[in-house]
């Protein structure tokens, strides 16, 4: 048996090959006005190929630190962050180049508006030199029809729903075939019953693009409705506390939050995220 | 589930202008109120105002005037030299602008420079127009040109400084080059601020064009006192002691700045389609 071979038997599965992260004793100094601030500090974190990892923490712990040094927006002080074995960053290089393999979709969103929705999700292969503006615009229909957006292509992104212009932007992110999606709470600004749409259109992409996604947010129960795991981390500075496995299967529906094991895992964990909001809100207070 | 998606797809109807006729009604209004109330002043000798000639005078002034040859042709001399002057502006302010919205080190080096000379009027660059170029006209369109260059630098500036920075970032992530994001993300991101820049430049270009022709002394008039542009129409009246003139020539500017205004922001609207949506 060789390589080749290997990678065939997988296939039926469709298990995802590509996509593992590892976050290894990572530190992240920065200094601002206030002083020396420790946002992230001897954190690490092994995320599996393929798997829907939820980063949860109160606001301002470091989590989109994290993120950020994943992306390449931003240098890392210590510690080192492998994609599938390959250092993104370490210590002879701080910061990570940005690249389509890992792809941000952004707190509120950054859907270009001069473009139409769909020059938007065709943006990524275009630039790359991948493929020209005819063909990527034709990928980008059909991905845009897989994703229910039909009929809004030719509308700029200020002229449908925020709901709309998060999963058009989720679907640009997909255009760039990247083995990571990063989402940073992407959909805190959006009301709860638009949420929850999001949410399962979410899993239907992903159950068919089946990208390793990490997500940030500071929804609990957006957190073990989505994820294979939600790592809940500490406030600042930003380590994970609490790994929890969410051991519903997917395919999941909404329903899930209604079973008695939504419930359990619920109570197993809030506590711990309530803990460190408390820790964050009297650290904040201090900082006023 | 994603028959729901689906159903939420379709694009939500726009409703269609029906404010266009409304608006048009309001102008009138406006324009209509303004000139009773100047009448009615003016008719009182109220203080101030009962020194201008009423809109009546104004107007039995400026009926011979529409089939003067001079007085179009003044129009046409400051439009001319506004288009050229504006123009000039555009065509070196865009680009400094842009250079030094993206490049530190270029806009460290001509930053002071622009700050200097940005707050002296053009009325006092006047004399230094007349010894800097050979010719009349070559003076005018300079002060005319310097009426409008800083106001399209700054908004360049501003605009770009102003684009969000997840744009770029996105961008970048996406695996765009440095040509990319300037052609992707700074041109387009700035380009609603360049024509708020050319608007009100044009704006202050007639604001500046009655300084800028009396440089011209009449140069090129066809009739004895016009022609010389209107901003030069103003001075030759003011001069001559014809006050309705005068107020002819101020409403002829303000109306020439008016449409010019107007003619920029509809073009404006034409290459930012995705402005109105907002």
């Amino acid at each position: 048996m060789n390589a080749p071979a290997a990678t065939g038997a997988a296939a039926p599965e469709q298990h995802a090959t590509k996509g593992a992260i590892r976050i290894q004793n990572v530190d992240k100094v920065y200094y601002a006005r206030e002083g020396r601030v420790q946002a992230v500090s001897d954190c690490s974190l092994d995320i599996r190929a393929g798997e829907i990892c939820m980063i949860v923490g109160p606001s301002g712990c470091g989590k989109t630190t994290l993120l950020n040094a994943i992306a390449g927006f931003h240098d890392i002080t210590g510690g080192a962050i492998y994609l599938d074995g390959q250092m993104l960053c370490g210590p002879d290089k701080p910061k990570a180049e940005p690249g389509p393999d890992r792809v941000v979709v952004f707190q509120n969103g950054a859907l270009f508006p001069w473009k139409t929705n769909l020059e938007n999700v065709a943006f990524g292969p275009v630039v790359q030199g991948r493929m020209t503006k005819k063909e990527a615009a034709e990928k980008a229909r059909g991905m845009m029809a897989d994703a229910g957006l039909v009929g809004v292509e030719h509308n700029y992104p200020g002229e449908v729903s925020s709901g709309m212009r998060r999963r058009v932007e989720i679907v640009r992110a997909l255009m760039n075939d990247p083995k990571v999606l990063l989402l940073d709470e992407p959909f805190g600004a959006l009301d709860s019953l638009t949420k929850s749409v999001m949410h399962e259109a979410l899993l239907e992409i992903y159950y068919r693009n089946k990208v390793t996604i990490f997500f940030i947010t500071h929804d609990l129960e957006e957190a073990i409705f989505l994820g294979h795991r939600v790592a809940i981390m500490t406030t600042r500075p930003c380590k994970p506390k609490k790994i929890l496995d969410v051991d519903i299967p997917h395919p999941r529906k909404y329903n899930v939050l209604t079973s008695p094991r939504f419930r359990s895992l619920m109570e197993e964990t809030v506590s711990a995220v309530h803990e460190e909001a408390v820790k964050a809100f009297e650290a904040g207070e201090k900082e006023m | 589930m994603s028959a729901t998606i689906a159903s939420a797809a379709q694009p939500r109807p726009r409703p269609r202008q029906s404010i266009f006729r409304n608006h048009i009604v309001r102008a009138v209004i406006s324009i209509a109120t303004f000139i009773v109330l100047w009448e009615v002043g003016s008719r009182l000798k109220l203080p101030w105002v009962g020194d201008v000639p009423p809109p009546t005078v104004v107007l039995k002034a400026l009926v011979p005037l529409l089939t003067d040859q001079g007085y179009w042709y003044s129009w046409y001399q400051s439009s001319r030299r506004v288009f050229t002057g504006f123009l000039a502006a555009m065509l070196i302010g865009i680009p400094f602008g842009l250079a030094m919205a993206t490049s530190r080190i270029f806009r460290d080096i001509t930053f002071p420079v622009f700050e200097i000379l940005r707050p002296i009027p053009p009325l006092a660059w006047v004399p230094a127009a007349i010894i800097f170029w050979p010719t009349q006209e070559l003076s005018i369109g300079f002060v005319i040109f310097l009426g409008a260059i800083f106001t399209i630098m700054l908004n360049v500036i501003g605009g770009a400084r102003s684009i969000d920075l997840r744009f770029f970032q996105a961008a970048r992530s996406m695996g765009s080059s440095n040509w990319d994001i300037f052609r992707r993300i700074v041109l387009p991101g700035v380009l609603p601020s360049i024509i708020v820049g050319c608007e009100v430049g044009i704006g202050i270009t007639w604001n500046v064009v009655v300084a800028a022709e009396m440089i011209s002394g009449g140069g090129g008039a066809i009739q004895s006192s016009a022609g010389g542009g209107l901003g030069f129409f103003i001075w030759s009246s003011y001069i001559g002691g014809s006050y309705p003139l005068i107020v002819v020539g101020m409403i002829s500017i303000g109306i020439a700045g008016y449409i010019s205004s107007s003619i920029i922001r509809r073009l404006g609207l034409l290459v930012t389609p995705w402005v109105r949506v907002r």
